[in-house]
């Protein structure tokens, strides 16, 4: 650096240092120290949270209607019905137009919609812990990389296809052979008759549970293996001194170690069961207005029902039936978000302090 | 090794185990290895079912000409260029904003906007994607008057997707060792210049990562395209909005025989499912060699 006299700049960008090299200048300068790529990265992060505000905005708004015309019976009623839609004046409510004889209520969506999924996590649950343990703790390496392989291929499956597998293999064979052969031999008592009676289609509640226990499967046994990997070696070597058996080691140490973080993937689970929306559509059975009175009888969940009269909903003039599908969809969102968040908060947990030893026991 | 352990037990040293124990432990282990059974033996059912329904009458026409009405003819070129398309659209929008967030939320926020806009991406995860389409249907299409497209479709398809590489971004960028940035700046190395040079390049095998699962998912993904895609029986234009798009999961969908009584629609939904099929087999043996070739370079 020479002790130059110092250069004089003219302002306004006259003179040997015009604006445009200024500004190429400040911009490099920009990008040497990382500033143009902080800003750029704050306007790119800050996007998700517009879309987030986006969406639900536009779901109130969109809800708003149907939420005056109905008030809160609207998650109690069972009814769903378009009305006349060819009526000459539209029936107004609470200031609001609605096709004359229309009537929609969320409560047979809500059940089957908790309903489907809570078959899904009775299946899916203890069979992805046990094959979790059964891969950390007794696979050899090689086999174990083979079954997270199709762990990753089911995780990644799209549920279209599960969906058709579903309809065309699954649907049949639980209306053919298991349904009938469960309705025959079940007791005849009280709890117990949700699973006798008409074996229906195929199409209904247990092959909607099924084809969600497939999806749900791979998201908890692939967090629940790599938890249990993590489950530290001493408490383990601990109690096998103790004169505890591996299976009790197990049960009793490793699996109460990493507890609270399969309660979180299990919930994580439940929250993608909740949301899906066009596999349980191909299998569900579409009934609407009504409860399944068994195991095998068709329903429809939230999702399903947003997808299947959607296209429909257009139809309706008065914007009615559009605005109860936003209401749906807000109660749904409401759930499924609850669910996530519940989620993360468990695992987190689970992954910043480790549990006492035997906390579960 | 059981007459060890008799010989051992009669001696007197080490007593022999319980047959109750012995029996729970065989128990135990029994019933994980069913449940690993009912895992692995419904996936590759399912594996194999898609493929049976497909290839004994697959016929190359599926790949190589357009569907002829709905479905009563011709294949699935159509489709798969559409589906294509939308994933190229789908990592452009998607990569640019995720990779901004997440480059953004691990090396320049600091103090309470973090957790907020964390909190964002986070919550849009969770948010199921029907709802999306739902939006993306009565505001892009209907209120907007764009009609169905690619803008649209690739509009929600990036919102769904956002969250999973933002999220693969922000990680793999947290867990690139700090001795790296000291290094740069020891060596008089600007922040701009270290972040570009150093720090991203050694976290792009997460990045890439992340976006295979957005492709999975922009692949996979069905119910929101409905709504946004809309449906053609031609091959996609480039544009934006007013020119309905096929995509494979459309065709899976509405061929099924739960929706389409033709039997060569229903032969086009099988063909589809095998194609999604082998789309997912192929992105996940790429992720899988990508976290090798990493792994080696990491060691």
């Amino acid at each position: 650096m020479t002790a130059s006299a110092p250069v004089v700049r003219p302002e306004g960008g006259a003179g040997q240092d015009p604006l445009p090299r200024r500004a190429v200048a400040a911009l490099r300068a920009g990008i040497r120290n990382g500033q143009a790529l902080r800003w750029t990265g704050a306007v790119g992060a800050v996007i998700p949270a517009l879309a987030l505000a986006f969406v639900l905005v536009v779901l109130v708004i969109k809800g708003w209607p149907a939420f005056r015309i109905d008030g809160w019976s609207f998650f109690s009623s069972k009814a769903w019905s378009q009305g006349n839609q060819y009526a000459l004046k539209p029936e107004i409510k609470n200031g609001y137009e609605l096709p004359p004889g229309a009537a929609y209520g969320a409560l047979p969506l809500i059940v089957g919609t908790l309903a489907t999924s809570l078959i899904a996590l009775i299946i899916a649950v203890p069979v992805s812990v046990g094959t979790a343990l059964a891969i950390v703790e007794r696979l050899p390496r090689r086999l174990a990389y083979a079954v997270g392989l199709f762990l990753e291929v089911l995780a990644g499956m799209p549920s279209v296809i599960i969906g058709l597998f579903g309809a065309v293999t699954l649907g049949p064979i639980v209306a053919h052979d298991i349904a009938p052969y469960v309705a025959r031999n079940v007791p005849d008592v009280p709890v117990l008759s949700y699973f006798a009676g008409k074996t229906g289609s195929g199409y209904g509640l247990l092959t909607s549970g099924l084809v969600l226990s497939l999806m749900v499967i791979p998201i908890i046994a692939a967090t629940t293996r790599d938890l249990v990997r993590q489950v530290p070696i001493l408490p383990r070597e601990g109690a096998l001194a103790l004169g505890m058996s591996d299976a009790q080691t197990a049960r009793r140490v490793t699996l109460p170690w990493v507890g609270a973080g399969i309660v979180g993937s299990v919930v994580l689970g439940l929250g993608r069961a909740l949301g899906e929306t066009i596999a349980v559509a191909m299998v569900c059975g579409a009934s609407f207005g009504s409860f399944p009175s068994n195991l095998y009888d068709t329903m429809i969940t939230a999702a399903a029902a947003i997808v299947l009269t959607l296209e429909a909903a257009l139809t309706d003039a008065t914007g009615y039936a559009l605005s109860v599908l936003a209401e749906i969809g807000l109660v749904l969102m409401v759930i499924t978000l609850l669910t996530n968040i519940g989620a993360r908060l468990l695992v987190r947990r689970v992954s910043s302090t480790a549990l006492p030893v035997g906390a579960g026991i | 090794m059981a007459a060890h352990r008799q010989t051992a037990g009669s001696l007197g040293q080490i007593p022999s185990v319980p047959i109750r124990r012995r029996v729970g432990n065989a128990l135990f282990w029994g019933a994980c290895f069913l449940a690993l059974l009912l895992v692995v033996g419904p996936t590759l059912w399912l594996i194999i079912t898609t493929i049976g329904k497909a290839l004994p009458h697959f016929h190359w026409t599926a790949v190589s000409s357009d569907t002829v009405g709905a479905g009563t003819a011709g294949g699935l070129l159509n489709a798969i260029l559409g589906t294509l398309v939308l994933t190229v659209g789908v990592l452009i929008v998607s990569g640019t904003i995720s990779i901004l967030t997440g480059l953004y939320l691990s090396e320049f926020s600091r103090g309470r906007s973090r957790p907020l806009l964390r909190g964002a991406y986070e919550v849009l995860a969770g948010i199921p994607s029907i709802v999306l389409g739902y939006v993306g249907y009565v505001v892009l299409v209907v209120q907007f008057h764009w009609g169905y497209g690619l803008l649209p479709a690739v509009l929600v398809l990036s919102v769904i997707t956002i969250p999973y590489i933002a999220k693969a971004t922000e990680s793999s960028l947290a867990q690139v060792p700090s001795s790296y940035r000291e290094g740069a700046e020891a060596l008089g190395i600007s922040q701009g210049w270290a972040l570009r040079k150093i720090v991203i390049k050694s976290a792009i095998p997460g990045i890439i990562t992340g976006m295979l699962v957005a492709l999975a998912i922009a692949v996979g993904e069905t119910a929101p395209l409905l709504f946004t895609a809309g449906w053609s029986t031609t091959n996609p234009s480039f544009a934006l909005t007013h020119s309905p798009l096929g995509f494979l999961t459309y065709a899976v969908w509405e061929f099924s025989p739960s929706n389409s009584p033709i039997n060569s629609a229903n032969q086009l939904s099988y063909d589809a499912g095998l194609i999604l099929l082998v789309f997912v087999l192929l992105l996940i043996l790429i992720g899988r060699l990508i976290a090798a070739r990493s792994r080696r370079y990491a060691e």
